[in-house]
């Protein structure tokens, strides 16, 4: 299996009172609540600790990407992922993803992305999500019954620029360019990993099948609630006759690690409690724009994980939360026996595993995060051992990489110089 | 009114069609439009009224080829040829006020009468339009209606809200009908209008409900000044949806174009 470690970047400071006093933490979030001096330390923090994952041994390292968004304050995964491809060894850099139908033009994610695997030494996972209604439709304008069909484009032509090796002219519909020719291109070939963030579009599902992609299901209700989407995915795996792999698909899951279950719940439960009962308070009005999903997929019931639950929202309890499946929490062997059921109930080989909850403080995170590193993860290698050789949903790095720091201590000397490059001019 | 289909180019449309008198089309709004309308019922007393569905509205096909503002000015004109109308009344409510005014300006020569019932089409950042698309349900009465209560009872009026089916044939419906509207509404409802009202010739009327929440009458003034020669009719205790709260003071308006 493979695990990678996975940070939304919460802002830890909203109050209280915030679900009562504010109607949204996604698109018209109130400004005064954010505090740039505050976001110095609070990003520097998460970076370290998408570091210390690395360290660690975990096979990736995540982020993403979402607006004006107080649990997610990462609107380019990009920039924290280039200082990771910096300050990381050996975990890929799974970025998950770039909403590719809001760039204009899209060849500036195969720009981007080219760059971050030069840089990594091909660590790069690619992920491309059609991005969030919230995200994609109030925060940056698409319009929603178009917005699959510019995705597709962008994707297609992203694709083509990876993949081509001359100057070729494109003339989509949304998109009129003479000379596409990157500049870089990425180290792994044809191209790097795709993952494809779903929730339930059925059009997705073959949209992945049909080009070798991963299908990775980001929720944050927990693998109870998931194995519905998820068997609708792998029935279609068996109607297309194509091979069960685990790594074809992907899920994120919360997860928090302490010596017993008594004490995840005492050390956690505030965290979790922040995230779940303060940062998804989204406005139902922005939950799902009319158009943006599909009729097919209305009319299979995937609506929005952001609309409001029938019967309105409740406040959740740790009990309700770790019994529903939200959180997995517990001693080392709870949280063990409870991913092997997630990963074999669902057949999922690649873990997103968040890490970090709410507002969370680092230490607390470090603590959860050896302690799964240490006395989880090595229990669960061998959970798919008929596909340990299955690399086509992960990276290719090179073998000799360089990182960071590696200039001389001080600058050579004239004598040095000479000595390296002798006298001709 | 009796419900028939034409065929066009990029999909089979339906058309509400009734009454007696000179050629009118009516353009609806954002909210489609049902058969039995107060204001279609009125306009037929003393018109041969045609009331297009756009495509994705009621049975009318969905058209993915549909999907800028020219698209749907040149597709509603396929529409009035495909029925054989020529220089016919063209009258249009909000969305479809929007989308009448452009069928004006392209073709000038082929409107002689227009009406615009609180069109969209114009954006003024000092008094900017609720963003329809993040509106609940529950919050729609308010910005449509002068008469809030008995606008609500309208818009539930024969629709069973507890009923498990109907939340998911409302959100097909709305997927597709205000999926459809986006393509000219949304983010913003304005897509270089302005700078072709000058282009009218029509003998136009602008009707606007003074209590108008959703587009304010600000808007009314800033139409009459574009177009030459408009006159406005506001009428009073009416909002957005003064189509349904004054449907007579509205069709009075449009027969003095005659």
């Amino acid at each position: 299996m493979k695990f990678t470690w996975f940070n939304l970047m919460p802002w830890p400071y909203l109050p209280d009172d915030f679900r009562e006093k504010h109607r949204s933490v996604w698109v018209d979030i109130d400004q005064k609540l954010f505090d740039p001096v505050k976001s110095h330390e609070v990003y520097n923090t998460y970076m370290d600790l998408l570091e210390y994952a690395d360290q660690l041994g975990f096979d990736g390292v995540g982020v993403n990407e979402h607006h004006q968004n107080g649990y997610g304050i990462m609107p380019s995964p990009n920039i924290i992922a280039a200082g990771l491809a910096r300050r990381t060894k050996d975990a890929a850099i799974v970025v998950l993803g770039n909403s590719i139908a809001l760039y204009n033009p899209p060849v500036r994610v195969a720009e981007e992305f080219a760059m971050l695997d030069c840089i990594s030494g091909g660590r790069l996972v690619a992920g491309f999500p059609v991005g969030t209604s919230m995200d994609t439709n109030y925060c940056y304008g698409q319009i929603p019954s178009l917005t699959r069909e510019k995705y597709q484009e962008a994707h297609d032509l992203i694709i083509k620029a990876w993949t081509t090796r001359e100057p070729f002219a494109w003339n989509g519909r949304y998109n009129k360019l003479r000379h596409v020719n990157i500049w870089p291109r990425p180290i792994q070939q044809p191209r790097p990993p795709v993952h494809i963030p779903g929730g339930g579009s059925v059009e997705t599902y073959d949209f992945c099948l049909d080009n070798e992609y991963s299908y990775s299901y980001l929720s944050f209700s927990g693998y109870l609630r998931a194995q519905a989407l998820m068997d609708g995915y792998w029935k279609r795996v068996e109607e297309r006759g194509v091979d069960k792999s685990p790594y074809r698909a992907g899920f994120a899951q919360t997860i928090c690690v302490a010596e017993t279950d008594e004490e995840a719940e005492r050390l956690y439960w505030p965290h979790v409690n922040y995230f779940y009962n303060r940062c998804l308070h989204v406005y139902p009005g922005f939950a799902d724009a009319p158009g943006y999903r599909t009729i097919k997929t209305i009319q299979t019931g995937a609506l929005s994980q952001y609309a409001p639950p029938v019967g309105g929202y409740s406040q959740l309890t740790w009990k309700d939360l770790v019994e529903g499946g939200h959180v997995i929490a517990g001693s080392p062997e709870t949280v063990r026996q409870r991913l092997e059921d997630l990963a074999k109930g669902l057949n999922v080989g690649n873990i997103f595993c968040l890490m970090h909850v709410g507002d969370m403080p680092a230490d607390k995170c470090m603590y959860s995060t050896k302690l799964f590193a240490e006395k989880v993860m090595p229990k669960l290698r061998n959970v798919f051992p008929d596909w340990a050789d299955d690399n086509r949903f992960w990276t290719s790095p090179l073998d000799k990489r360089v990182t960071s720091g590696s200039l001389p201590k001080q600058a050579p000397t004239s004598a040095d110089l000479l000595k390296t490059y002798g006298v001709e001019a | 009114m009796d419900l028939r289909t034409v065929q066009t180019t990029y999909a089979n449309v339906q058309y509400y069609v009734g009454g007696a008198g000179p050629d009118l089309v009516f353009l609806h709004g954002a909210g489609g439009v049902t058969g039995d309308d107060p204001l279609l019922a009125e306009l037929a007393k003393s018109h041969r009224v045609y009331a297009p569905l756009i495509p994705g509205y009621g049975d009318s096909e969905e058209a993915p080829e549909i999907r800028d503002m020219l698209d749907f000015t040149l597709h509603t004109w396929d529409v009035a040829i495909a029925l054989g109308l020529r220089d016919p009344v063209l009258v249009g409510h909000s969305m479809g006020g929007m989308i009448a005014a452009e069928m004006a300006a392209v073709q000038p020569r082929d409107v002689s009468r227009l009406a615009l019932i609180a069109p969209a089409g114009l954006w003024d950042d000092a008094h900017p339009i609720a963003d329809l698309f993040a509106t609940m349900p529950y919050e729609m009465p308010a910005l449509l209606f002068h008469d809030v209560e008995a606008g609500a009872a309208m818009l539930t009026a024969g629709r069973n809200v507890t009923d498990p089916n109907f939340l998911q044939t409302y959100l097909v419906a709305n997927a597709r009908q205000l999926g459809m509207a986006g393509r000219i509404l949304f983010p913003i409802p304005e897509r270089g209008l302005s700078t072709r009202l000058h282009r009218i010739r029509a003998r136009t009327v602008i009707v606007w409900g003074d209590s108008d929440r959703l587009i304010p009458p600000v808007y009314a003034h800033a139409f009459k000044k574009a177009i030459l020669g408009a006159e406005l009719v506001s009428i009073p205790e009416a909002g957005h949806m003064v189509t349904l709260e004054r449907p007579r003071a509205v069709a009075d308006a449009i027969d003095a174009l005659h």
